[in-house]
């Protein structure tokens, strides 16, 4: 099986300021070769040593497409352990696509989804949770995200789920090995042992299985949904938030009749902001459905700002969301506090202490004025990650994948313990140990599953 | 010179339990049949212990049975004591085992033999597999006879060139004294075919009336004999039993033992065969539980007809002398006198990897084997493979399709897959730890499980598979009424589940959600459980098992499920496993060694990573 030459814009298709461009295969070089101009005209990047950098232009038939800066890593010291050329052209739609056209057009083929990180995997450079971290890497859209699926990328992973299985192993092996050998292998009073020994894993994997919950927060931001009445200003401090008018503001209640969603980046964390309809009462059809949604998303909201006009009275609608929230994680906005004043801080405890005795967080802002949007930040930051979270020696599931195999074997040992509970015989706690053994193998491709290594390889975005 | 003789369908080499079972089983397909062997008074030999059965080899009876083989009939008809063993675990590992009384033993199955039709017996030496262009033609004996034929199947057993070891003896015989076969190893070499040197042992046997059984403790068949065959009743087989013994080394064994290790072969180098970790003679015990204080000796007679007693738990390879310290200094041996001396024996076997999984040699066509030849050891793990050799050979002949169980199906087809897929470098025997999914091959639903099959097969007459189906379908009724049928919580009710343990019930409950409990049977509710019409013993046990275990049976269904999809990825039989460019180079040798016909036999391959497999998986998937 030789493999051909491939290529790929390896970066995202956006307006960026550098694109890159990557070729890999046996004839990576010689493609380059046809398309690369030096400075000077004479310079064979075939010829040049491994991993240095090359500044020239692609030309296509004498014609200049870029000024660009080339890579060369020959194989096997490189991402796919192919001979690789990875060109950094200006960005632009424009001129990355004209370069990956000429690269096709002077010998390489387009790549398909995946098709580089199935080679490096196949090629023996990474394993199969290798392989899904990249997905994560490429899509992980802030840094702490990056950095989680770097640590994946490293193996930590690997190391806990090998640690787990091992110790499941081992319970399994004394327990088939007395039923073979009874004479000699002695299982009273194992069963204390056994159970010990599953809530541990049990623990362990809870705690994996915990860590994916802000592995998703990581992964897709924390999803953050503004409420309030119509017309507290919930655009307003969307935009504020955005910087910039995207959402549609007017004086008229009811405007924001459906909802509007949008992702802001502050201090590394990434937030899926959700703008929603007014919560109020009404018989409009359409405002109707936009209540309706606004609540679902609300429900299933990791965030929630609650925005209060500190320039009208709090009345029933008001009510309601106070009751809506007081189980919730929640930031209340009192905004406009650059109106006369007619809510205090004081009325907003009072009005929520008939639903929740926590304490409360409140902030004072005015989205018009962009007062108070620091304070907004910090609050974030603090109740998301402070003490909550620490990035560097930890793991995270990052991937639904994963997050279900933990699940699994989690019930899997569940199920152990009950039947160490209910007093089954030992030769029963195999089935389900066998199970978890076998589960959790899935996630550091220990366990090969049918069509799995296909249907990663086919998450894949183009070009990585 | 040589001269033809009779053509056959089948030729059968050798007629122990393997044999017997391969040679059955072809001439009850309506075969052509021959079986040779070294001595017609050696049919079905119990060489080595007097038992059939025990844990996991009692699951192979009970299939051979099921598929139509002849061991559990046999073992029926000829033991002396029977019990059902590990009753106090779970029902996936309940044994049954039997003591038989051996003479009794083959000669019930030679009567079998000599009257079945299609088949001869022939006392002779088979030399020679004679082939052409990879294909079996037929064999020569020692005497120059040429037996043409369309399959072979070799069950030759522990006498390739056998030699037995007492120590610092030995000689060149099969067990019992009985010659040795020395010249077919050199025929099968010439055709290709890798051997194997593996050893075995067996402990003395000594006077009945030497030993003093006050010292030892009695061990009792059970009241209730389950019989190995589903074709026979409790009832049927009911016999007055003989008793075993129960005794046990201690520190004057261990010390005599450890203080004659250098004149053990097979510490001093004597024995260059491969030995079998699971049955161990008594020095490698001593040596490997050193910590132990005392192993146990179970003391089994021979048979009805004879003074000789089984020192099981003793096997030895230790000179005779040292032998007569060793066993007189365990509690009740004390004046022991030895009628046989304990033995190791040194055999040629093959490399199982050399068959395919219908356990025909992948090289050459019509080529079968079975049993201890293919490395095994135990008379079960043989007849299992002797049956499906025998089987295999008569469907070949006829154009059909092999029998292959899956590792879900059966023990044997567990018992044939290791042997065709793992390189085995000792004598394999089965274990309930090598089936996965044992909970589904119990020993109590072999029938359920393989008599479909061994009607399909033509080995199970339509008079037994209309009975087994009218069993399939009571059980079927019997589950579905007792979901429906209710009993109130009133005070007989309660009494009946107080009487047994269990909580009363405050409002209804279905008979079934009674028996899911614990600590209640199907029988316990006899009383309340009105509707409810007589039914046989074993309809009530599966009953039982599959409302108890009903969870665990399901999970260990999905588990099945995950198995079927590796195993129905099927690997083309031409591929080139050179072109798989990202395997690593022992995996490719050993894909290429082995060739699996699966992704899931690849995957079980030692030295073939799950690595190598999805790599494989990508491979085919681009093809």
């Amino acid at each position: 099986m030789k493999s051909d030459t491939i290529a790929a814009i390896a970066t995202g298709m956006s307006n960026a300021g550098i694109s890159i461009i990557r070729i890999s295969g046996d004839e990576a070089f010689s493609v380059i070769d046809k398309i690369y101009r030096s400075k000077n005209g004479n310079k064979k990047l075939s010829e040049q040593e491994s991993h240095t950098v090359h500044y020239g232009y692609i030309l296509d038939d004498g014609q200049m497409v870029d000024e660009v800066l080339v890579i060369i890593m020959k194989g096997p010291n490189s991402y796919t352990k192919e001979n690789v050329v990875e060109i950094n052209c200006h960005g632009g739609i424009m001129v990355t696509q004209r370069v990956l056209e000429t690269a096709v057009k002077y010998g390489a083929r387009l790549a398909e989804p995946g098709e580089f990180t199935k080679r490096a995997f196949l090629n023996g450079r990474i394993d199969l949770s290798q392989a899904e971290a990249v997905i994560d890497v490429i899509q992980a859209k802030n840094q702490y995200a990056l950095q989680s699926s770097l640590n994946q990328l490293k193996g930590n992973i690997q190391e806990k789920i090998l640690e787990i299985r091992e110790n499941i192993l081992r319970d399994m092996a004394f327990i088939e090995a007395a039923l073979d050998d009874p004479e000699h292998i002695d299982m009273d009073g194992f069963d204390k042992t056994l159970l010990s020994n599953v809530e541990s894993n049990l623990e362990k994997l809870d705690k994996l299985y915990q860590s994916s919950g802000n592995g998703r927060l990581m992964k897709e931001g924390i999803s953050t949904v503004i409420i309030g009445k119509p017309n507290a200003g919930k655009s307003s401090l969307l935009n504020g938030m955005l910087k910039e008018d995207r959402a549609i503001v007017t004086d008229i209640e009811g405007t924001t009749r459906d909802t509007l969603e949008e992702t802001i980046v502050f201090d590394g964390i990434l937030l899926n902001i959700m703008d929603t309809a007014g919560i109020r009462e009404t018989k409009d059809v359409v405002e109707q459905i936009g209540v309706e949604r606004a609540r679902n998303q609300a429900k299933q909201a990791d965030l929630i700002l609650y925005v209060i006009d500190s320039s009208k009275e709090l009345d029933e609608n008001d009510d309601k969301v106070m009751e809506f929230i007081k189980d919730r994680k929640a930031i209340i906005l009192r905004n406009k506090i650059d109106l006369h004043e007619i809510v205090s801080k004081e009325d907003i405890i009072t009005a929520m202490r008939k639903y929740s005795d926590k304490e409360l967080a409140i902030i004072d802002i005015s989205a018009k004025l962009q007062e108070g949007m620091q304070d907004l930040e910090d609050m974030i930051k603090n109740m998301f990650y402070k003490g909550k979270i620490s990035f560097n020696d930890e793991v995270y599931i990052t991937n639904v994948r994963h997050k279900t195999a933990i699940k699994e074997g989690m019930d899997s040992l569940v199920q152990v313990k009950e039947s160490i509970q209910s007093g089954m015989p030992e030769d029963f706690y195999s089935i389900d140990l066998m199970n978890a053994y076998r589960i959790l193998g899935e996630i550091i491709g220990e366990t090969v599953e049918e069509d799995l290594v296909n249907k990663i390889f086919s998450e894949f975005c183009m070009g990585k | 010179m040589t001269y033809e003789y009779e053509n056959y369908d089948v030729c059968v080499v050798g007629a122990g339990h393997a044999g017997c079972e391969a040679a059955l089983a072809a001439a009850r397909l309506g075969l052509k049949t021959i079986m040779f062997t070294v001595s017609m008074d050696s049919i079905a030999l119990m060489p080595c212990n007097p038992n059939i059965g025990g844990s996991s080899k009692g699951h192979l009876v009970r299939e051979i049975d099921a598929l139509g083989g002849e061991m559990g009939k046999n073992i029926d008809k000829t033991y002396i004591q029977s019990k059902m063993l590990n009753k106090s675990k779970g029902p996936a590992v309940y044994s049954l085992r039997a003591q038989a009384d051996k003479q009794d033993y083959t000669f019930e199955m030679r009567k079998v033999i000599e009257n079945t039709e299609n088949l001869t017996v022939k006392q002779a030496e088979v030399t020679k597999i004679l082939v052409e262009d990879g294909k079996v033609t037929g064999v020569q004996t020692f005497s120059n006879g040429i037996y043409p034929c369309h399959s072979v199947v070799l069950c030759t057993g522990v006498y390739l060139k056998a030699r037995c070891v007492y120590g610092d003896v030995s000689n060149y015989t099969g067990p019992n004294g009985l010659s040795a076969a020395n010249h077919l190893s050199e025929s099968l070499k010439e055709l290709g075919i890798e051997l194997y040197r593996f050893k075995t042992g067996t402990p003395a046997r000594i006077d009945k009336r030497s030993i003093d059984f006050s010292k030892m403790t009695e061990q009792f068949g059970d009241e209730e004999v389950v019989p190995f065959s589903f074709t026979n009743t409790p009832e049927d087989i009911k016999k007055e039993q003989v008793s075993c013994w129960l005794t046990y080394t201690n520190e004057e064994t261990h010390k005599i033992i450890r203080s004659n290790l250098d004149r053990s072969p097979l510490y001093s180098g004597n024995i260059e065969g491969t030995g079998p970790r699971y049955c161990p003679s008594i020095e490698d015990k001593v040596v490997r539980f050193a910590d132990k204080e005392r192993h146990q000796v179970f003391i089994e007679p021979e048979g009805n007809y004879t003074n000789e007693m089984y020192i099981g738990g003793m096997s030895s390879s230790l000179p005779e002398d040292v032998q007569y310290k060793m066993y007189r200094s365990v509690p009740g041996l004390e004046n022991a006198k030895i009628v046989r001396n304990a033995y190791a024996i040194e055999y040629d076997c093959i490399n199982a990897t050399q068959l395919k999984s219908s356990l025909e040699f992948k090289k050459i066509e019509g080529l079968f084997s079975g049993g201890q030849f293919n490395g095994s050891s135990g008379y079960e793990e043989a007849a299992a493979q002797g049956l499906i050799a025998g089987i295999n050979a008569g469907l070949k002949i006829l154009g059909r399709d092999p029998l292959i169980l899956d590792r879900s199906q059966a023990y044997i087809g567990v018992l044939i897959d290791d042997l065709v897929t793992k390189e085995t470098h000792e004598p394999y025997r089965m274990m309930t730890s090598r089936a996965e999914y044992r909970l589904l091959l119990r020993q109590d639903n072999a029938d359920m499980r393989l008599t479909e099959i061994g009607h399909e097969i033509g080995l199970i007459s339509d008079e037994r598979y209309e009975k087994f189906l009218a069993k399939k379908q009571m059980i079927q009724d019997e589950l579905i009424r007792v979901e429906k049928a209710t009993v109130g919580g009133n005070a007989k009710v309660n009494a009946v589940l107080e009487e047994n343990g269990s909580t009363p019930l405050n409002s209804g409950a279905t008979i079934a959600e009674l028996i899911r409990r614990p600590e209640i049977t199907y029988e316990m509710l006899e009383e309340i459980d009105t509707k409810r019409k007589p039914l046989p013993k074993d309809v009530i046990e599966q009953v039982n098992i599959n409302l108890k275990y009903e969870g665990y049976i399901k999970r260990q269904m999905k588990q099945v499920e995950h198995f079927k999809k590796l195993e129905n990825k099927k690997i083309p039989e031409n591929i080139d496993y050179n072109e798989v460019y990202s395997l690593r180079i022992e995996a490719k040798q050993k894909l290429q060694a082995i060739r699996p016909t699966s992704v899931g036999q690849a995957s079980r391959i030692s030295g073939v990573s799950p690595a190598d497999i999805s790599v494989l998986l990508v491979y085919l998937e681009s093809r």
